[in-house]
């Protein structure tokens, strides 16, 4: 018997029980706004304990107060976001068990062991945050200081690995092992079979790194609305600082995002080719013009964010004439990373391009291109980091010029490996093309670490210009942060759906159909519109959370001097 | 060597401002004007001028606030033209000509007009893993022209393939294989041009094989409506006729066809 007839018997044999109906919005509709939503607070919840443990660190090692309640001040935040994550996890298993409940009961029958035990994490992790959280004066110097941070450290490694779980169940969706047909029992499939499929390990990096790119812009957003409400400089440099904080780890996050975004990617190419150009050159393709236009707000409000900030860094002066090219090559590769391969055109546009390929600008459309401007926008966004860093210092090693010119030459040859491979990329055939890919990311990565370790080496006794003037910020920056936490979470949403839209109409890709009135796979706008509904009510929520916050108890700000570096502190 | 700008001209050139407008300018005239002119170019679409001078709009705000001092001196020809009495005039006309610009852009969103719709078309169909080919069925995943395991015979296949070609795909894919043929015109979208780096280039022969045989009614039904008029060439051509034709459009065009990478199994992905 063919696959196409046993599809069409496995399509008559459902019955009206395999899918509930739900009011007003329909099933997809309520599944897809409680996937979302919880998606988005438990990014929240994974990705702010790793900036909580990360700050608590540098506040434990350097000695620096202030990053100890930073990190405080987050895990407070946290409590009320766990519990938002929690309803909306179970609101999401309620309405599968009611909506879906052949297709849950058959993803219960493969995971049902992996879900007690998620359960059972789930309980460890939260547990461990209120230890984590209450414990915080108890354990506060010496040793049990130590005993607290392993804590942090626990509820991360908890966190990691319930996130892990579930990512096998939306996978297996996606990438179920080749080997199980619409046939399977999938009472006989071996529960690590079905976790270890071939997108799991890629998600699974690709979201813990996001994760520490949403917990940095939320951190950001959060203290940019602090600041934009502080009545005191004191309260305005705490915020200040915590947005700049906030942004750092976000941007440098989301440099090595893509890269991790390229692999899940490419595997999911070498599963099935059609998903893959579904997903990159079909009827999807379009979410990736969207996706480039978002990117490219984030290295540009990133940056933007960063040449303000000099403005108040004594020092500074001497790099901000350079931030204008900076902004060229930004501008120029946001151009070539949005141009589309296939353009929206009219019919006598269409005529006179002679089909929907611009005869010149249709090169700029492909992936040759796409790849040297995103890696030519990563090393611009890394230099701006590195001359806001340098700012209100002076190197005094001896060898800090030939050190500069070895950095400068650094990234004179990446640049120059990535457009070199960019061009070289249009003269080859397509598999040759892939492969540059990674030589461009590679000497881009490169570049940075060995940058960093140079400028880290010559850094050291560095002469101070003057303090940072935390808190002398125009408006405008906080609104910059704002923009990158709303894009950042918009991006997950439709970034989201293009991942999970590509399996069109089937449960299980090629295992199990949806033969719901939902199958159809929405049009690009009204999924446009359900995203950013999501959206709003994650960040409407989110807003409540940081108002809870500020009710619970006041502002951790440490005032100038208190500290013992306090907000006299020059360096980052 | 170029002689220096006259004083009062200088004073333009180094206002944020004023070089916010000549930046957006340029672009515009750059984007709209200029790139058509260059060889083997083409007009832009509007949906492409739109999407490059907000990425330059973006560009431009950002250059003229990332510092205080600049950002004061962009704003002050904003302040002074909105509030100085001795600019009413200017006021007036700028005020007129923002109004005029709106209506004019909003007539030309809502008049009729007898063009159609701009189409938002995905170019590449997902193809399947699996078809049909005369009830014989037939993997795509990982399969090769099966005609290229015979190097001796290349030159008999290829001039098969021309045959075919000339025979079947020149009313419609052109004597130069460039998508003019002379039943072109009246196709939307136009028949494809091979010759172009984004059709056959891109694409692995096993694909090639698939839209020749299934032609436009075997397209997915995602990413609907197609507009194809491809026929569907299984009715006409025989297996080893379309993997000769296909032959012949990579040795005419010079293109290689994509290739498979190789699992570490040893299989094809």
């Amino acid at each position: 018997m063919t696959d196409s007839a046993l599809l069409l018997l496995q399509a008559a044999a459902d019955t009206t029980r395999a899918y509930g109906e739900f009011p007003v919005i329909g099933a997809r509709a309520a599944v897809w706004i409680a996937a979302e939503v919880h998606l988005m607070f438990a990014a929240f919840v994974l990705g702010v304990p790793m900036f909580a443990v990360v700050a608590e660190a540098i506040g434990l090692f350097g000695k620096d107060q202030r990053y100890d309640r930073l990190a405080r001040e987050f895990t407070r935040l946290l409590l009320v976001a766990y519990s938002a994550t929690a309803i909306w996890g179970a609101v999401l298993v309620f309405f599968l068990a009611t909506l879906y409940p052949r297709f849950w009961a058959y993803l219960t029958t493969i995971f049902g062991p992996s879900m007690w035990v998620y359960a059972g994490l789930f309980f460890c992790e939260s547990f461990t945050l209120y230890l984590y959280y209450y414990g915080w004066d108890r354990w506060k110097y010496g040793r049990t200081k130590l005993v607290h941070w392993g804590l942090g450290i626990l509820l991360n490694v908890w966190g990691t690995v319930v996130m892990f779980i579930a990512n096998s169940w939306l996978t297996y969706m996606m990438t179920p092992p080749r080997d199980i047909t619409p046939t399977t029992d999938p009472a006989t499939i071996k529960l690590w079979h079905a976790i270890a499929n071939a997108t799991w390990m890629p998600i699974n990096v690709h979201r813990v790194i996001a994760n520490v790119v949403f917990g940095g812009a939320i951190v950001a957003a959060y203290a940019s609305y602090r600041f934009l409400v502080a009545k005191t400089d004191e309260e305005r440099a705490h915020y200040d600082w915590m947005g700049y904080v906030g942004n750092f780890i976000a941007i440098s996050a989301l440099i090595v995002l893509p890269f991790a975004g390229y692999w899940l990617g490419r595997e999911i190419y070498q599963y099935d080719q059609s998903m893959g150009i579904t997903m990159m050159g079909g009827f999807m393709s379009w979410l990736w013009v969207i996706q480039a236009f978002l990117i490219a707000v984030l290295f540009l409000t990133g940056n933007y964010y960063l040449w303000i900030g000099m403005g108040r860094i004594p020092g500074a002066e001497r790099f901000q004439p350079y931030t204008k090219y900076l902004l060229l090559v930004l501008v120029l590769g946001a151009i070539v990373w949005g141009t589309p391969h296939t353009m929206i055109a009219d019919s006598k546009e269409l005529a006179a391009m002679g089909g929907s390929h611009h005869p010149l600008l249709g090169a700029l459309g492909v992936m040759s291109a796409k790849n040297t401007a995103v890696n030519l926008m990563i090393l611009t966004t890394f230099l701006s980091f590195l001359l806001y860093r340098r700012a209100n210092t002076r190197p005094v090693v001896p060898w800090a010029r030939t050190g500069t010119l070895i950095q400068a030459a650094m990234f004179v040859v990446a640049a120059g490996v990535v457009l070199f491979y960019g061009i070289r990329g249009y003269f080859v055939e397509a598999i040759v093309r892939i492969g540059f890919s990674v030589y461009q990311v590679l000497a881009v990565l490169a570049c940075i670490v060995c940058v960093t370790v140079i400028d880290i080496l010559m850094g050291r006794g560095a002469a101070s210009l003057g303090a940072i003037r935390w808190g002398k910020m125009p408006p405008r920056s906080q609104y910059a942060l704002f923009i990158l936490a709303v894009t950042f979470t918009w991006l997950m949403g439709l970034m989201g759906f293009a991942r999970s839209g590509i399996r069109q109409y089937w449960h299980v890709w090629q295992v199990m159909q949806d033969t719901s009135k939902y199958a159809a796979t929405p049009a690009l706008g009204y999924a446009s519109k359900m995203i950013s509904l999501c959206v709003l009510i994650f960040l409407s929520l989110v807003g409540f959370v940081f108002w809870l916050g500020g009710l619970a108890e006041k502002s951790t700000f440490v005032p100038a001097g208190e500290g013992e570096k306090g907000a006299r502190h020059v360096g980052h | 060597m170029s002689a220096p700008l006259p004083p009062a001209l200088r004073r333009y050139a180094g206002h944020p401002f004023w070089q916010a407008v000549a930046i957006l300018v340029l672009a515009y005239v750059l984007v709209v004007w200029v790139v058509p002119l260059l060889p083997g170019s083409a007009i832009v679409p509007k949906s492409v001028v739109l999407q490059y001078m907000v990425t330059v709009l973006v560009g431009v705000l950002i250059y003229v606030s990332d510092s205080e001092a600049r950002w004061t001196r962009f704003k002050e020809p904003i302040n002074a033209m909105l509030v100085e009495p001795r600019l009413r005039v200017v006021r007036s006309g700028v005020l007129t000509a923002v109004t005029a610009v709106v209506g004019l852009v909003a007539y030309g969103q809502v008049k009729t007009t007898v063009a159609a719709p701009p189409n938002l078309r995905s170019i590449h169909p997902a193809p399947p893993t699996e078809i049909t080919f005369r009830g014989k069925s037939i993997t795509l995943t990982g399969l090769e022209n099966p005609l290229r395991q015979h190097a001796d015979s290349l030159p008999t296949y290829l001039a098969e393939g021309k045959q075919v070609y000339y025979r079947n795909c020149l009313p419609c894919h052109g004597d130069h294989l460039d998508g003019l043929g002379h039943y072109a015109s009246g196709f939307n979208p136009l028949p494809a041009n091979f010759q172009d780096n984004g059709t056959i280039a891109q694409l692995t022969e096993s694909f090639v094989f698939w839209r020749v045989a299934k032609g436009g009614p075997g397209l997915p039904r995602e990413g609907t409506p197609w507009n194809s008029a491809m026929p569907k060439w299984e009715d006409f051509l025989t297996e080893r006729e379309i993997w000769s034709v296909i032959l012949f459009l990579y040795d005419q065009t010079g293109w290689k066809p994509r290739t498979w990478e190789k699992a570490e199994s040893g299989g094809a992905k």
